[in-house]
């Protein structure tokens, strides 16, 4: 259960990071990772997936 | 007198602003003009204040005064259908669309080294890629340090306003005196055409619901600004068809909200930008659209006709970007900051202008006085300072001026590819700059090679340079003068 970043569509822009409820975002090195040991699926915490709902490129947030 | 010494040019330094100083056009100080200053009439002081160096939300200062943005807050919380954050495309320019994204250390950094080499600078903006009110840490960051650094720079930002309203408090105890929203609609009908989506309290909303949300939040934002003072410009982007007729509504709306100054800026969608207007197909306005609906709005907020749609990362003076000469790896690790250029500046800057204030007025007065019936579309090549200082192979805008019985009015600018590279001119640029001075009757220029002259004259364009460093309206007052047979001249002597 955890979400993934496909780092080829992503923009960097880091709106995931902060929205992520268990921070579990995190920039390395040219790229966003999710760490799928941290990612709730924002279970229990809000009704959508943050990182899904605010990134701006489609498809690029996605079930691991 | 040479004429580098009085150009108040982007090359300024400390050493040269005493020569520029004492050169500058001392004799012309009438007594009459001493310690004038360049204040509209209809503005009152304090907001006169306010936007007195900053050449954004003053046409005035937009010739001496130069502002930066820096981009340290990529992340956005709604979409525009004007613009794709996936790509930035190494030709282009436009805002939202930046290179090298800072931290707000880097941040401070180019700042300081800015304000050392670029003395005209009093602006710092963030604005775009994405909203600066979004990734409040890093905006909130950025601005704490530069405030700390150079108190006297003013702080900036633009926003699409869903995240304004909750600092509005915080922009107001950092002293942000300016803030820009983008506001493309009041009828959420036309917002769901222009916004796909909005992410707020957590979640994505879409349709009519994203753009009411998004409206409310800009409203709101809006008052709780003119409530606390802080000046705010509306900008719009005008998309025929969508919101064209529209914004006539919008202007009455954030006219009466207290909006102080409201900029109308064309699309831009070109198909290899990506954007979802851009792949549609949707147009971009004439330029005579523009200005027509320019022209209805006036009645309403007051408009801005010097918004240049810079880059948010762009450095300099309004029309020119400097850019790509302070991206970080032409920037030394450690800098500080120097207040000797800018102070420097703006002590010429000072007596300069009330000087071109003076000439100004004295020169609108000769051009009203001068009859009913002239009218002339001149074309000004300019590097700052107000004066005719730029030569016509080397401009890449010209500004435009209007001058007829009612006075010398700034109306807009239009950009140019730049003509002469390294001494020799390419004719096909040529064409094109004639293409982009349609309706030009007479440029207006430091300098202009007998070539480009003659191809001019043959588009029934006329060049002329003999008005080198004169000040832009003093210059046309004295064309339209002999244009229009009168000799104005006499009586001022
Ligand atoms: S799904 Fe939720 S918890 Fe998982 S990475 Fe995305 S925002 Fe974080
Ligand atoms: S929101 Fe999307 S584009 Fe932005 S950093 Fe996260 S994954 Fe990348
Ligand atoms: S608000 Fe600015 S950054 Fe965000 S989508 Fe619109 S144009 Fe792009």
């Amino acid at each position: 259960m955890a979400f993934k970043i496909i780092a080829s569509q992503c923009t960097q822009c880091g709106a995931c990071e902060f929205e992520c409820p268990s921070g579990a975002i995190e920039l390395k090195g040219e790229n966003y990772v999710i760490d799928p040991k941290k990612c709730t699926e924002c279970e229990g915490a809000f009704e959508t997936q943050q990182c899904a709902s605010v990134c701006p490129v489609p498809k690029t947030c996605v079930p691991a | 007198m040479t004429a580098s010494m009085i150009s108040l040019d982007s090359s300024a330094s400390a050493k040269t602003s005493d020569n520029r100083l004492t050169n500058a056009k001392s004799d012309s100080c009438k007594s009459s003009s001493c310690g004038s200053t360049a204040k509209p009439d209809d503005m009152d002081p304090a907001t006169w204040e306010k936007i007195k160096d900053h050449p954004c939300y003053s046409e005035e200062a937009h010739h001496y005064f130069a502002r930066m943005h820096v981009a340290v807050a990529p992340a956005c919380n709604i979409q525009c259908n004007y613009c794709n954050r996936k790509y930035d495309c190494a030709n282009e320019s436009r805002p939202g669309v930046v290179s090298e994204k800072l931290t707000p250390e880097q941040a401070l950094r180019k700042v300081i080294s800015v304000a050392n080499e670029v003395p005209q600078l009093s602006v710092v903006g963030i604005a775009g890629p994405g909203d600066a009110c979004y990734d409040w840490r890093r905006t909130k960051a950025t601005f704490e340090k530069v405030a700390a650094e150079i108190p006297d720079v003013k702080l900036c930002i633009s926003t699409n306003g869903l995240a304004l309203p909750d600092h509005v408090d915080e922009l107001a105890r950092m002293n942000v005196d300016h803030v820009t929203i983008t506001i493309n609609m009041v009828d959420p009908q036309i917002g769901a055409k222009i916004y796909p989506w909005v992410f707020y309290n957590h979640r994505r909303y879409t349709g009519i619901e994203a753009a009411e949300i998004l409206h409310k939040r800009q409203m709101l934002g809006l008052e709780m600004l003119a409530a606390r003072g802080i000046l705010v410009k509306v900008n719009s982007v005008m998309i025929p068809g969508v919101n064209d007729e529209h914004l006539i509504e919008v202007n009455r709306w954030v006219k009466e909200r207290g909006a102080f100054l409201h900029n109308v800026m064309p699309l831009i969608s070109d198909p290899a930008h990506g954007t979802y207007y851009g792949l549609t197909g949707q147009r971009a306005p004439r330029a005579i659209e523009l200005k027509a609906l320019q022209g209805r709005l006036e009645k309403g907020a007051k408009l801005m006709r010097h918004c240049r749609q810079c880059r948010a990362d762009a450095v300099g003076l309004l029309g020119e970007d400097r850019g790509k000469e302070f991206t970080l790896d032409h920037i030394p690790d450690a800098v500080s900051y120097d207040e000797r250029n800018r102070e420097a500046y703006r002590e010429v800057v000072a007596r300069e202008r009330g000087n071109h204030a003076a000439a100004k007025s004295e020169a609108i007065e000769m051009v009203k006085a001068a009859g009913p019936d002239g009218s002339l579309h001149v074309a000004v090549a300019t590097k700052g300072g107000g004066r005719i200082n730029e030569h016509f192979g080397h401009a890449k805008e010209f500004q435009i001026y209007e001058a007829s019985p009612r006075g010398i009015a700034f109306v807009g600018h239009r950009k140019v590819e730049q003509y002469c590279r390294g001494g020799w001119g390419d004719d096909a640029t040529l064409d094109g700059v004639i293409v982009a001075l349609e309706g030009i009757d007479i440029v207006l220029c430091a300098k202009i090679g007998d070539c480009p002259k003659k191809r001019l004259a043959d588009a029934g364009i006329r060049a002329v340079d003999s008005y080198t460093y004169e000040y832009i309206e003093t210059a046309i007052s004295m064309v339209y003068a002999t244009e229009f047979g009168v000799d104005l001249l006499t009586g001022t002597a």
